[in-house]
């Protein structure tokens, strides 16, 4: 295998052994990347920086990985792909940024997003939109599409994203790769261009779980910069999750295998199910009732939220600044009115518009405040199951990727699509999203394993016994055969 | 459920230029959205607490300790136009 | 400019007072919260809201707002949390100020104020945290706005009269009061000109007896006290005179044009502002334990107005006297050390002292009162009630006193300024000027007593001001008597 192709864990292992070095490593992927990202596009920006010559004995992994274009990194453009940021170079780095920096990690690039992470399919990037590796007429997922692509297409060695209603998992899921949204608290938020306050989480998309896992381990833990960031210790999760899964129980809820839901992706499940079962794992069904109501209060807090969070993007500090030709009503309100017109994309547009209206007077009560009660129904159903089981699995979204322009010119047909991812956000719970087959037509499918707050292990745990009993994650796109 | 003025006032009240074009796609965009949502108007949440914060976090602070600032040409670094170590912008009409 | 009738009309005011409080960092960074320093010299990623960054609370600055917030006898709510104020202005870097909304940190306060029929009490709605918004400078030259960052972030408390107020004395008493108090818990500086104490007024009229509340106007850009009671004057009266003419009162914002003594409505074209509240997802609530508030309280000085009434019952002030003394915590302080355990001078002479001579020399000489040695000041005072330094003298050796730091017996030494206590030297300075004076001297032995005054002033000067004037005016008297 060359090089750009093993996980981070194997290459830990050469790296201390001498067997090769970070400059090979990156040499390996970078002669990939001029060959394969022509035609995937996952990357917005290569980072010219070399690796030092010789690493410290800190330096405990020093890997490449792909970033976001939504984290901040001192001194390089940070756009989360949006014109209205263009040019925009943060003068600090992002709390996981700076953990990474400490183990010695090398920055490859910026990976590709739907602009401000609104979007499931990648394909609202001022950048253009980045292929599924897997099938190039088909969408990467979203938002954190340009991430789980590299990762597939094995133009990184793994990458970090964000997710606020699934943009981890299930862009993983539609490349087959492993993603995950951890605990909402496990990982700062410092340095995250927000979307969702409440909802946004940092997380690693990695070729394997045990990368998983090792780059959570990395990114985790408390930081004093974020007040919502909560001092619980971070376990050893790449120890921890080879403890046999044995005597687990785990829900199945019924509200995710209705009608809507794939037959492949059913049937890759339930043989997924017979999998773990084999290893001691038991199952049941459960309820998580309100899961009918998830899409719609997402939509409602999450554009709230985002619709203050974007009301920075006036054109008055950074970024973009624009002036219309003529005067329409004062010379500020107009900067700021045109700024905002040529600087947004239409679904940056839609959602700013959306959350400033359920926000407005008259509205607040009927909408958001409607939409903060349904949230508390949907996070105790979570709170329920979990006291009984230890796990719930479902697929990670109802279909493999879809084609592009499919579902572009249809926001409410896009928003359906994440409804097995969101629940999780609303509920600050943490999942992983894990290769686990193929539909007829090659595209993977993927499997969500959701767990408690602050139980990554047992999700690790689920996760790693059963990608070690299967070849998913082995699996290669067909260009890279 | 939303007309095309609603939209032009949520425009102004977000600081967005829409053309006419744009108006109207949004208010069907919107129209559609909207009521999809109003499924949530279903639930009798009248005894339910709102969640704001999913993590039960209290009391975050920190001690009151000077920590160094950016130094003015660090921070004007990102400025579009700045003038005499002040960011500029166009008049403000009070 | 002539004024309207008095009597047909109440006047009812509400203030809304931004002050802001002197923690050393600012409320949600640890940026300096410093005044007056170059241009964006203190600023960072979090008070600048450049994207990804996170506000974290100061501690401090809770703890002051709660200090405060009980020295007006507010009630601290239990479950208190912050909200986004959404609005668009160039020296607010988010698009929103983190404020408090429907859970601010106290309610229900009050501040007791003087008024002609008694003291009155004004009641206080609300208080809460913000935080403080950037600078604004609009440059007609070069036809733009500048803005410079270091003020946003600096700790806002909001302190919210209910509209109790009916007049602009009242207004301007209660600035007063206010403005004491504060600098007692010594959490600003309270300076209407530096901006750390801002003041907004909502006023509105209506004719005696009616109960509904005519339309208000708010009045902002007062930069002082008197200001504010100046426009709020103007104000009175304008409304007064468009309702006179039949004319209804728009509900509006006024700014106070300092120069012109008018207020001017603000010409926004805008329509009112829907600021969206609601609850700030980067910051978790605040539960604040019965027990910090009382720990907080046990740190609470003895307040202006207690402190008032007690140094007129304890040491017999009388109220004017009270008043100057507590005027200043420094000073009140000062004054009740050197009462402490002194049998020999009398506690009026003291404060007569501070509030007189001391007072005057602390602020020409610009220094601190409670640096100055309370030993060297009683020895002073008793140096002029036991006759060995005329009180002129005393002042001068005051003066040298506070300004050098020196100890009096060596600066009474220096100067010479010893009183002269040989009483052969005191009856020569008489006879001279008695000598020197005949017609005088005949005028007071026709009964003329008043004139002695005249000679007494003459032996002091013989004696370049070390005599007593008391003993010479006993001199005199004794050597006219006899002849």
């Amino acid at each position: 295998m060359k090089l750009n192709e093993l996980s981070a864990h194997s290459l830990v292992d050469l790296l201390k052994s001498k067997k090769t070095t970070p400059q090979e490593v990156l040499q390996s992927l970078h002669a990939h990347i001029v060959q394969t990202d022509k035609s995937i596009k996952a990357y917005v920006r290569l980072n010219s920086e070399k690796p030092e010559s010789t690493l410290s004995e800190n330096q405990t992994c020093p890997v490449p990985i792909a970033i976001k274009d939504n984290i901040c990194i001192a001194g390089h453009e940070t756009t989360c792909c949006s014109k209205i940021l263009e040019g925009f170079r943060p003068p600090y780095d992002a709390t996981v940024i700076e953990k990474l920096r400490k183990t010695g990690a090398i920055f490859l690039g910026q990976t590709n997003m739907d602009e401000f992470a609104f979007g499931s399919s990648t394909e609202n990037s001022c950048y253009g939109s980045t292929s599924n590796p897997w099938d190039k007429d088909c969408v990467p997922g979203g938002s954190s599409g340009g991430s789980a692509a590299a990762v597939a297409a094995h133009e990184t060695i793994w990458a970090l994203g964000s997710d606020t209603g699934g943009s981890i998992r299930q862009p993983a899921a539609f490349c087959g790769v492993v993603g995950v949204k951890p605990t909402y608290g496990r990982v700062s938020r410092y340095g995250l261009i927000a979307f969702a306050s409440s909802l946004d989480q940092i997380g690693p998309i990695a070729k394997d779980v045990e990368d998983a896992a090792l780059l959570l381990k990395i990114i985790a833990g408390y930081d004093e910069k974020d007040s919502t960031s909560v001092d619980v210790p971070v376990p050893d999760y790449p120890k921890d999750m080879r403890q046999e899964v044995k005597g687990l129980k785990v829900g199945i809820p019924k509200e995710y295998f209705v009608e809507g839901l794939d037959k492949e992706i059913k049937e890759a499940i339930s043989a997924a199910i017979e999998v773990l079962k084999k290893l001691g794992v038991s199952f049941k069904e459960v309820s998580l009732p309100h899961t009918e109501y998830a899409i719609a209060t997402y939509y409602i807090i999450a554009t709230a939220e985002a619709s203050s969070n974007l009301a920075r993007y006036d054109g008055v500090q950074y970024g973009l600044r624009c002036r219309p030709s003529k005067t329409r009503k004062s010379p500020l309100i107009d900067m700021y009115e045109e700024t905002r017109d040529k600087g947004f994309g239409k679904e940056a547009k839609r959602r700013i518009m959306l959350g400033t209206y359920s926000l407005s007077t008259g509205y607040y009560d009927a909408y958001y405040l409607q939409g903060q009660k349904v949230r508390t129904l949907i996070k105790n159903d979570f709170d329920k199951v979990f006291q009984e089981f230890d796990a719930v699995i479902t697929p990670t979204s109802p279909t493999p990727a879809f084609k592009k322009g499919e579902r572009i010119n249809d926001p409410l047909a896009m928003y359906l699509s994440d409804i097995y991812t969101i629940s999780v956000n609303l509920g600050g719970v943490p999942a992983i999203s894990l290769p686990c087959g193929f539909s007829k037509t090659g595209l993977p499918i993927g499997l969500q394993i959701i767990t408690k707050p602050f139980d990554e292990e047992t999700m690790f745990r689920l996760a790693y016994a059963y990608e070690q009993h299967t070849e998913w994650h082995k699996q290669k796109p067909p260009q890279l055969k | 459920m939303i007309s095309q003025n609603d939209v032009k006032y949520i425009a102004s009240l977000a600081r967005i230029h829409l053309q006419d074009d744009e108006i109207q796609q949004l208010t069907r965009d919107l129209e559609n959205i909207l009521q999809y949502v109003t499924k949530l108007s279903s639930l009798d949440v009248r005894q339910i607490e709102p969640t704001t914060h999913v993590v039960p976090l209290k009391n975050v602070s920190r001690p009151d300790l000077v920590k160094p600032s950016l130094k003015p040409n660090i921070a004007l670094g990102i400025a579009v136009e700045q003038h005499q170590g002040a960011f500029k912008v166009p008049k403000v009409i009070e | 400019m002539a004024e309207a009738t008095q009597q047909t009309f109440d006047t009812i005011i509400g203030l809304e007072v931004h002050l802001q409080l002197n923690t050393k960092t600012k409320i949600f960074c640890g940026c300096a919260n410093r005044f007056g320093e170059e241009p964006n010299s203190l600023t960072c990623p979090v008070c600048l809201g450049l994207p990804g960054t996170l506000p974290v609370l100061n501690q401090t600055a809770l703890e002051y707002a709660i200090k405060v917030t009980l020295a007006l006898n507010c009630q601290i709510n239990t479950f208190v949390k912050f909200d986004r104020k959404n609005y668009y202005y160039p020296d607010l870097p988010k698009g929103y100020q983190i404020s408090q909304y429907d859970k601010p940190l106290a309610n229900h306060g009050h501040l007791i104020i003087p008024t002609a029929n008694g003291p009155k009490r004004i009641n206080i709605k609300r208080s809460h945290l913000e935080e403080d918004a950037g600078k604004l400078i609009h440059d007609d030259k070069l036809n733009c706005s500048l803005v410079d960052y270091n003020r946003t972030g600096t700790p806002l408390l909001e302190i919210v009269t209910e509209p109790d107020l009916h007049s602009p004395q009242e207004a301007h008493d209660y600035l007063t009061i206010l403005k004491l108090t504060l600098q007692y818990l010594n959490v600003s500086d309270c300076d209407m000109e530096k901006g750390s104490l801002r003041c907004d007024a909502n006023v509105s009229i209506r004719p005696q007896g009616e109960t509904k509340l005519g339309a208000k106007t708010e009045l902002k850009n007062m930069n002082s006290f008197r200001a504010v009671k100046a426009a709020l004057e103007f104000e009175v009266n304008r409304q007064r005179r468009l309702i006179l003419t039949g004319e209804r009162i728009v509900q509006e914002t006024r700014l106070w044009d300092e120069e012109k003594n008018i207020t001017v409505s603000m010409r926004s074209k805008e329509e009112a502002h829907d600021y969206r509240y609601f609850p700030e997802p980067d910051l978790v609530p605040l539960t604040i334990d019965s027990k910090i508030i009382e720990k907080i309280r046990l740190t609470l000085p003895e307040l202006p107005d207690k402190k008032l009434n007690r140094f007129m019952e304890q040491y017999g002030l009388s109220q004017y006297d009270a008043h100057i003394l507590i005027q200043e915590q420094d000073i009140a302080n000062f004054f009740e050390r050197c009462t402490e355990g002194i049998e020999d001078v009398p506690v009026k002479k003291i404060a007569n002292w501070i509030i007189g001579p001391m007072r005057e020399e602390i602020s020409a000489n610009k220094k601190k009162i409670e640096y100055i040695s309370i030993r060297e000041f009683l020895m002073l005072i008793r140096n002029v009630e036991e006759g060995k330094l005329s009180n002129l003298a005393a002042k001068d050796v005051l003066s040298v006193m506070v300004s050098s730091g020196e100890n009096i017996e060596k600066i009474i030494a220096e100067k010479g300024l010893a009183q002269i206590m040989d009483e052969t030297i005191l009856e020569k300075i008489v006879v001279s000027v008695l000598a020197e004076n005949p017609k005088v001297v005949e005028q007071i032995q026709q009964g003329k007593e008043s004139a002695t005054g005249f000679l007494v002033g003459q032996a002091m000067r013989k004696s370049q001001g070390k005599g007593n004037p008391k003993k010479f005016g006993e001199i005199i008297k004794r050597r006219l008597q006899h002849g």
